[in-house]
């Protein structure tokens, strides 16, 4: 079994985000870790892009501070090898948009990202339709295929056909960021998912509370916590035992009874 | 999933969007794809041209601009008499009417001169839909006669705080907004730009612009142009005129992007012109030259004319400098504002500062040309909105 099958053996798995960079390099690296330590079954690890169109207020801020930090994808890629070094065994999955993943050099970055320890990539402005170049040099390692609530059955069952590694469901219309509730019909939307693969569900944006990821825990395979963790984090004076605390409580919350 | 269109340039466009966004697009397309096959589409859509937008626009032969450079002739299509100011009204209400035909009431528009703005604005006006423009802080305070038009259309403007605060940074909000409202608002997006089917319908509705010039240089003079020259923001204008003559080959296009402070200087928007910083990256949904760092972070630019102060360049554009089929060049905020003067001078026409680059172009081609030759100048946009610009920089 690879990191990734390992992971979804016990469902439901808690997925937290995070940028590398934010606030500086070397806390970003203790709080991944620190998250890994504490309860996360895989982390989305962010590389940050000055445009970050999908995102919302929370995680712009926070990438846009890395990137005056001085972050860069090479860094990012450094970053992920010394939690490697440092034993974070847990899948991590590279998030970024894809100008400066093209910029690295296509090849380059996939070789680099396996060789520092990547399990797969997220990249929410690479549909199924621009997605060909990136998925045949990628070989074994997978892009997580995104579906919305705005995405036709069919166009729904020709992408979860195709699903590697996992499907991330976007709860929302919209872009990342708590929300009050949990959107209504999402049950109904994992349902409609689960008609067209055996791939675990993943849900994500708009889940802020260990009390919203309990109820989609019951639905999904695994719960996508963004925002609120970057948020949470960004605000504490003591980042790292911020970071543990809210591992622990999502991990609490996702427990099966 | 296949698209009924072409969705890519050669290399270059495609669409590079979140997946919440794609069934948009697929339906945008379809409604596109339908509406330029349906007569009643196109009767209503002329009709607006002329009995709203007062098309076709004059063309006028710029006698003493031409006498003072004592070399090529040089006429002025001119967008600047298009209602609203220019060529922007013809793509906003080209779209508007397709979003009457998909049945959404909401438009977001972006907008970084204010031109689209006021014509998204107008646009929604006119076919009561809700409205509301992202525009950048910086812009804002740049082209504020601007804003208060699109207030007084009834128009919501949203100022844009984040990142560079001009028109990159109001796309990515007009997106953001899109996104999250996307099944009851139509992003009318202002530039050949953006994912396909954006370039595709943007030059499609702008294309008025080279048709009627095509027709006019043959009634009026006789012949066509040998030189066409546009300026290239996002590109959307000189796309529209340049679609009118490129088949035919013995005319030369131009287009002219901003130069800013000078291309050593760092300071400017010139995609084509600036080797070590503009790589072929994905920006907005299409893939073309992009001004970025190694990173892939995309830069800052520079721009005394809002309207081209963008670090991408539509992906039509692209092809056709790769092709050879069209030339790019750029002219600075100095050369640009020396060009306004001239032509207010020689003229008695005020142009748009993103329009006086193309005219920048014509001033330093025409003296080197034949009498006997003809240059077109597309003139995008009239300067009532840069009077506070141009009296600051030029301490008039």
């Amino acid at each position: 079994m690879n990191r990734l099958e390992t992971a979804f053996a016990s469902k439901p798995i808690f997925m937290p985000y995070f940028p590398l960079g934010y606030p500086n390099l070397e806390t970003s690296v203790d709080v991944i870790e620190a998250l890994a330590q504490n309860g996360a079954d895989l982390i989305e690890i962010g590389l940050s892009f000055s445009d970050p169109l999908a995102d919302g207020p929370v995680i712009q801020h926070a990438t846009q501070m890395a990137l005056e930090k001085g972050i860069t994808v090479k860094k990012s890629l450094a970053a992920l090898k010394e939690l490697r070094t440092r034993g974070v065994e847990i899948p991590l999955i590279l998030m970024g948009y894809y100008n400066p993943i093209l910029a690295y050099g296509l090849k380059e970055f996939i070789r680099a990202a396996s060789d520092s320890g990547a399990d797969g990539f997220i990249i929410p402005d690479l549909p199924l339709e621009e997605a060909a170049e990136f998925t045949a040099l990628a070989g074994d390692l997978p892009l997580i295929q995104m579906l919305a609530p705005t995405t036709p059955d069919e166009r729904m069952e020709t992408i979860a056909r195709r699903a590697q590694g996992f499907i991330y469901l976007v709860s929302v219309t919209g872009v990342t960021g708590e929300r009050a509730a949990l959107s209504a019909g999402l049950g109904e939307l994992i349902a409609r998912v689960r008609q067209h693969t055996a791939a675990p569900v993943c849900v994500g944006f708009g889940i802020g509370t260990p009390q919203q990821a309990q109820q989609v825990g019951a639905l999904a395979d695994g719960v996508i916590v963004g925002s609120a963790c970057v948020k949470a984090i960004g605000a504490s004076k003591n980042p790292v035992q911020t970071a543990r605390q809210f591992a622990a409580e999502f991990h609490q919350a996702l427990q099966k009874t | 999933m296949p698209t009924l269109l072409p969705p890519k340039f050669g290399p270059y466009g495609g669409q590079f969007v979140p997946e919440t966004l794609m069934p948009a697009l697929i339906e945008l397309e379809r409604q596109f794809v339908s509406a330029r096959s349906d007569p009643a589409f196109h009767a209503e859509f002329d009709n607006l041209m002329a009995t709203y937008v007062g098309r076709p626009t004059p063309l006028t032969y710029a006698k003493r601009l031409s006498e003072k450079l004592g070399g090529a002739q040089i006429y002025l299509k001119r967008e600047d008499l298009a209602h609203t100011g220019a060529h922007k009204i013809n793509n906003a209400l080209g779209q508007a009417l397709l979003v009457k035909r998909m049945g959404k009431k909401r438009i977001v528009a972006e907008t970084g001169a204010g031109q689209h703005g006021v014509a998204s604005a107008t646009a929604a006006a006119l076919l009561g839909l809700e409205c509301v423009v992202y525009m950048g802080a910086v812009d804002i305070a740049r082209q504020e006669t601007n804003v208060f038009r699109m207030k007084l259309l009834g128009a919501e403007v949203r100022p844009v705080e984040s990142g560079t605060k001009t028109l990159k940074d109001a796309i990515n909000e007009a997106i953001r907004d899109w996104v999250s409202n996307v099944r009851g608002t139509h992003y009318l997006l202002g530039s050949a730009l953006g994912p396909h089917p954006y370039p595709t319908i943007v030059r499609e509705f702008q294309s008025i612009i080279g048709r009627e010039a095509r027709q006019q240089m043959l009634m009026d003079v006789g012949r066509l142009p040998d030189a066409v020259i546009a300026c290239v923001g996002g590109g959307s204008n000189a796309i529209g005129v340049f679609s009118g003559f490129i088949a035919d080959s013995g005319v030369e296009l131009i287009g002219v992007e901003a130069g800013g402070s000078g291309i050593a200087s760092g300071r400017h928007a010139a995609r084509f012109g600036d080797s070590a910083k503009a790589r072929i990256g994905v920006i907005h949904g299409t893939r073309t030259y992009v001004l970025q760092d190694e990173d892939g972070q995309i830069a800052e630019t520079h721009s005394i004319s809002a309207g081209l102060d963008y670090a991408a360049v539509g992906p039509e554009h692209a092809l056709l400098r790769d092709m050879e089929r069209a030339f790019y060049t750029s002219a600075t905020d100095a050369e640009a504002l020396a060009a306004f003067q001239t032509l207010c001078h020689t003229e008695g026409i005020i142009p748009a500062l993103e329009s006086s680059h193309a005219i920048a172009e014509a001033i330093k081609r025409a003296p080197a040309m034949r009498p006997n030759q003809i240059i077109l100048v597309n003139l995008s946009g009239r300067g009532d909105k840069d009077l506070n610009t141009v009296m600051q920089e030029s301490g008039i």
